[in-house]
C-alpha cells in the first residue's frame, strides 16, 4: 500500500501547524545538543587535540586502514564461504531424500539459533587447543568460521524460500515439457530464485560486515579493534570509536543502497520477488 | 597423466589452503630461522595494544617490554631489524610458544607454576603487582581497603577483575569494560574512582600524551606478578636471556627504560622487589 | 565418559549458568518491549503526513541499522554514563542492566520499524481509502484501521527480530552486564577440559529459547493472517 492514500495532502492550516512543530522540535534538539556539548566540554572531550588527531596520516595509515583491510578481508572470505555453505545446505533442504533434508534442516536451524559471538568465542578458544592453525591466526579463523556457519544458514533459508516463492506455474511448466524434478530445479527454478535473492544477499553482506566488529572481543585486529588501540595510545578512545562508527555507517549505507538499486535492476529478469527481504524479515543480524 | 584429475583437485585444494592461510596475516614468515642463535631473524611476541609496555604504531613498536626485548635480542646477536614482532594476546601465549610460532615472548607474562608446565621462562625482568590508578588530586584511596562504596573499573574476564570479585565482592562497585583505555576514560570523567590492574600497565596508560599528569598510580601493590620471558619448554636460551637481563639492569638501561615509558604517570616501581634477580634456569 | 560427565556437572555448581541465562532472558523481555514501543513510533513517523517526520524516521533507521550494536553499547556506557553522568538506578549493577536494555531497544527499534512498515505494505489501499471516506484523519485511521492489520501482517518479521534480539543480548557484556557469553568465556578460560560441553550447553540453551519463539510466530502468523 502506498502511504500517500493514508492522508490528504496537507492544507494551509496543517502546513502551518507542521511548520511550527518542526521549529519547536529543532529548537528542542538544538537545546539538548547544546547541553550535551557543554557537558562534554566540561569533561575535556572537546579539546581540539583529541579531534584533530583523527585526521592525520598516522591515524589512517597506521591504524584505520590496516583495520579496515582486516575487516574487509574477513568479510570477503565470510561472504564467499557463506554463499557456498548456503547453496549447499539450501539445496540439501530441497532434496528429494528425506534423510538429507532432515540433516540439512537440523544443521541450518541449529546455527541460526546460536549467537555469532558465542560461536566466535568457542572457535577462538577451541581452535587454539587443536593446533590446526597457527595460534596468531586463530582469531581470524574463529571470526570467519562463525560468520560462515551463521550467515550460511541464513542464506540456505534464502535459497529455500526463494525457490518456494516462485510462481507454481514455473515448476509445472518445467515438468510439463518433460524435465525431471531435479532438472526443473536446476535449470528453471534455481536460476530465477538466485536472481530474485541477490538483493537479500547483498543485505546479508551488511550483516556480515557489521558482525566482523564482534571480532574485537576475540582480539581479531579489525576496524573497531584498531580504533580502540589508537584511542588507548592517544587517550581519546571516545573520539576514535566515533570515527570507526562513521566508517562502518558509510560502507554499510553504500551496500544497503546498492541492494535497493540491484532489486529494481533485476526485477524484470525473474518471476520471483526481488525486493530485499530487509534484514528484519530474515532476522539476519547481530552485533 | 593417469592421475591427472585427482592431482589437479589436490593441487587446487592445496592452492586454496595456501591462499586462505595467506589472508590470515603473514605471521609465520621467516620460519627457517627458528633454530640456533645468530640466524637471520628472531620472532618475538609482544602486546600490540598496551601503551607503555607493548604498542604498535605503524611500523614502530614502543614500550617497556619492547625495550627489554630489543636489549635482550641484541645481546643474543640480533640487531633491531632482525627482530620480527608478532602480536601475542594473553589467551594465545602458551600456544604460540608450544607451536614454535615465536622464539620469545615479552608480553606482561607472569611466571606461574601452572604455565611452567607447558612453557619455559627466563627472567623475571620486572616484578609488577596489582595496584590502583586514581586521579592526581585523589587522596583518600591508598589501597584496596579504601575502595568500600567506590566505583572501580577493570577489563571483562581479567584476573584483576576476578581478584576484586573474589576478595572485595559486595563492597566495591565493579564496572567491567572491553579495554583499560575505556576504564581510564571513565576515570577521567569521574564515572569511576579507580582503575585496577598491574601497576606498570596502569603507569603506561597514564603516561600517554593525553593523560599525562592527570592520574597517579597509588603505589601500594597487593599482588606480586613476576614478568618473565616466555620461551619454548625445550629452549636452551634461558641462561643467555638471564645474563642479558642482568647486564641491562647493571648498566642502567633497565632503569632508563622504566622511566622513559612511565613518564608523566607519577609512578615509582616497587623498590623492595625491583630490579629483580633472574631465577636460576632449570 | 562418566568422569567427563561429572566434571561437566561440577561446572553448574561452580558457575551460575542458569542465572546467567536468566539475565539474557530478562534483557530480551525488557528490550522487546522497549524496541516495540520505539519501533512503532518510528513506523508511525515514517508513514506520517509531515515530510520532516518521515525524514527523521528514515534517518534513524538508516543510521542505526548500519552501526554495529557493540559500538552503540560502548557509546552508551562510555559516553552517556561516564561522560554525561546520567544514571538510571541507584543500584550500581542495575544501572548497567538498564543501559544494556536501552542500547538493545535503540538498535532493534530500527528493525521493528521496518517490520511494521512491511506489514503496512500488506494492507490494501482500499482499507485506507475507506477509513478516509468515513472521515477519519491520519492518527485515528492509523490507530484503528491500518496498524491492527499491519501488525498481523508483520508477525513473521517481528518474530525474526525478536529471535535476533534474543541472540544479541550476548553483546550486552560490552555494557558491563554479566550474561551467558561472558560467563562462557570465563568457563572456557578456567575449565578448558570441558570446552565442548560448555559450548553445547550454551548453544542448546539458545536453541531451546529460540526455536519455540520461531514456532510461535509461525503459528501466530498463520492464525492471525488476514484472508485476502
Amino acid at each position: 500500500m502506498s502511504t500517500s492514500v493514508l492522508f490528504d495532502v496537507q492544507g494551509p492550516r496543517a502546513k502551518r501547524v507542521t511548520m511550527i512543530l518542526n521549529v519547536v522540535a529543532v529548537l528542542l534538539v538544538a537545546a539538548l545538543a547544546w547541553v550535551v556539548l557543554q557537558k562534554l566540554g566540561e569533561q575535556g572531550q572537546l579539546e581540539p587535540a583529541k579531534w584533530s588527531a583523527l585526521f592525520t596520516e598516522r591515524t589512517w595509515g597506521n591504524f584505520l586502514i590496516p583495520g579496515l583491510v582486516s575487516t574487509l578481508q574477513a568479510a570477503a572470505l565470510a561472504v564467499v564461504g557463506s554463499v557456498l555453505f548456503g547453496l549447499l545446505f539450501g539445496l540439501g533442504r530441497l532434496s528429494g531424500l528425506w534423510i538429507l533434508r532432515a540433516v540439512c534442516t537440523v544443521v541450518v536451524e541449529f546455527f541460526r539459533a546460536v549467537p555469532v559471538l558465542v560461536m566466535m568465542i568457542f572457535f577462538y578458544l577451541g581452535l587454539a587447543r587443536t593446533g590446526l592453525v597457527q595460534p596468531s591466526e586463530t582469531p581470524f579463523w574463529a571470526v570467519i568460521i562463525a560468520l560462515i556457519l551463521y550467515n550460511g544458514s541464513v542464506i540456505a533459508e534464502l535459497v529455500r524460500s526463494g525457490v518456494y516463492q516462485l510462481p507454481k506455474g514455473q515448476r509445472e511448466a518445467g515438468l510439463a515439457v518433460g524435465l525431471t524434478p531435479s532438472q526443473t530445479l536446476r535449470s528453471i527454478l534455481l536460476p530465477q530464485a538466485l536472481t530474485a535473492m541477490l538483493p537479500s544477499l547483498v543485505s546479508q553482506f551488511v550483516v556480515i560486515l557489521k558482525d566482523t566488529a564482534l571480532g574485537y572481543i576475540i582480539t581479531y585486529p579489525e576496524l573497531l579493534a584498531s580504533a580502540r588501540r589508537l584511542g588507548s595510545g592517544d587517550g581519546n578512545i571516545l573520539q576514535t570509536l566515533l570515527l570507526a562508527a562513521v566508517v562502518f555507517m558509510v560502507i554499510n549505507s553504500v551496500l544497503t543502497f546498492s541492494a535497493g538499486r540491484l532489486s529494481r535492476l533485476l526485477s524484470y529478469r525473474t518471476s520471483g520477488k526481488t525486493k530485499p527481504l530487509h534484514e528484519a524479515a530474515e532476522g539476519g543480524k547481530t552485533g | 597423466m593417469k592421475y591427472g584429475k585427482p592431482m589437479t583437485l589436490a593441487a587446487l585444494a592445496a592452492t586454496t589452503a595456501l591462499t586462505l592461510t595467506a589472508c590470515g596475516g603473514n605471521d609465520d614468515g621467516g620460519g627457517e630461522s627458528s633454530g640456533g642463535d645468530g640466524g637471520d631473524s628472531v620472532r618475538i611476541g609482544i602486546k600490540y595494544d598496551q601503551p607503555g609496555l607493548g604498542f604498535k604504531d605503524g611500523e614502530e613498536y614502543t614500550g617497556f617490554d619492547v625495550d627489554v626485548a630489543k636489549y635482550v635480542a641484541n645481546e643474543l646477536g640480533y640487531s633491531e631489524d632482525q627482530i620480527e614482532w608478532v602480536e601475542s594476546p594473553s589467551a594465545n601465549r602458551e600456544n604460540m610458544l608450544s607451536n614454535g610460532q615465536v622464539d620469545m615472548i615479552f608480553a606482561t607474562y607472569s611466571i606461574t607454576d601452572q604455565r611452567k608446565e607447558s612453557v619455559g621462562f627466563a627472567g623475571p625482568y620486572f616484578v609488577a603487582g596489582q595496584d590502583l590508578l586514581v586521579s592526581q588530586d585523589n587522596t583518600d584511596i591508598k589501597g584496596p581497603e579504601d575502595l568500600e562504596g567506590k566505583n572501580l573499573c577493570s577489563v571483562t574476564g581479567s584476573t584483576s577483575a576476578q581478584k576484586i570479585k573474589d576478595e572485595y565482592a559486595g563492597t566495591v562497585n565493579l564496572v567491567e569494560q572491553g579495554g583499560y583505555a575505556d576504564c581510564v576514560t571513565m576515570l577521567g570523567s569521574g564515572g569511576v574512582d579507580a582503575v585496577t590492574t598491574d601497576d606498570i600497565i596502569l603507569a603506561g596508560l597514564a603516561a600517554t600524551d593525553a593523560n599525562s599528569g592527570k592520574f597517579k598510580v597509588v603505589g601500594n601493590p597487593f599482588t606480586e606478578e613476576k614478568y618473565g620471558v616466555g620461551i619454548p619448554k625445550d629452549s636452551d636460551r634461558c641462561q643467555a636471556i638471564n645474563d642479558a637481563i642482568t647486564k641491562m639492569i647493571d648498566d642502567g638501561a633497565w632503569e632508563d627504560a622504566v622511566t622513559k615509558n612511565t613518564e608523566g604517570a607519577d609512578y615509582k616501581y616497587n623498590e623492595d622487589l625491583n630490579p629483580p634477580t633472574p631465577d636460576a634456569c632449570a | 565418559m562418566s568422569d567427563y560427565l561429572s566434571d561437566f556437572a561440577s561446572l553448574f555448581s561452580q558457575y551460575d549458568v542458569l542465572g546467567a541465562f536468566w539475565v539474557n532472558i530478562q534483557l530480551t523481555f525488557w528490550a522487546a518491549i522497549g524496541s516495540m514501543v520505539l519501533g512503532s513510533v518510528l513506523a508511525l513517523m515514517r508513514i506520517s503526513p509531515a515530510a520532516s517526520m518521515r525524514a527523521v524516521g528514515a534517518g534513524y533507521v538508516t543510521l542505526i541499522r548500519n552501526t554495529p550494536l557493540t559500538i552503540i553499547l560502548v557509546f552508551l556506557v562510555l559516553g552517556v554514563w561516564s561522560q554525561l553522568t546520567i544514571s538510571f538506578s541507584d543500584d550500581f549493577n542495575r544501572n548497567f542492566f538498564v543501559y544494556a536494555v536501552i542500547g538493545l531497544s535503540i538498535y532493534h527499534a530500527a528493525f521493528v520499524c521496518e517490520a511494521i512498515r512491511s506489514g503496512v505494505n500488506t494492507v490494501p489501499a482500499g482499507q485506507a481509502e475507506a477509513a478516509r471516506a468515513i472521515g477519519l484523519s491520519f492518527l485515528p485511521a492509523a490507530r484503528l484501521i491500518i496498524f491492527p492489520q499491519a501488525l498481523r501482517g508483520a508477525i513473521t518479521p517481528l518474530g525474526n527480530t525478536l529471535i535476533a534480539l534474543t541472540k544479541n543480548t550476548t553483546v550486552a557484556a560490552a555494557a558491563s552486564v554479566t550474561e551467558i557469553s561472558a560467563l562462557m568465556k570465563t568457563m572456557i578460560e578456567f575449565r578448558p577440559d570441558v570446552i565442548i560441553a560448555v559450548f553445547l550447553t550454551v548453544a542448546l540453551g539458545f536453541v531451546i529459547i529460540v526455536i519455540p519463539v520461531g514456532l510461535l510466530t509461525t503459528w501466530l502468523s498463520q492464525k492471525l493472517a488476514v484472508r485476502r
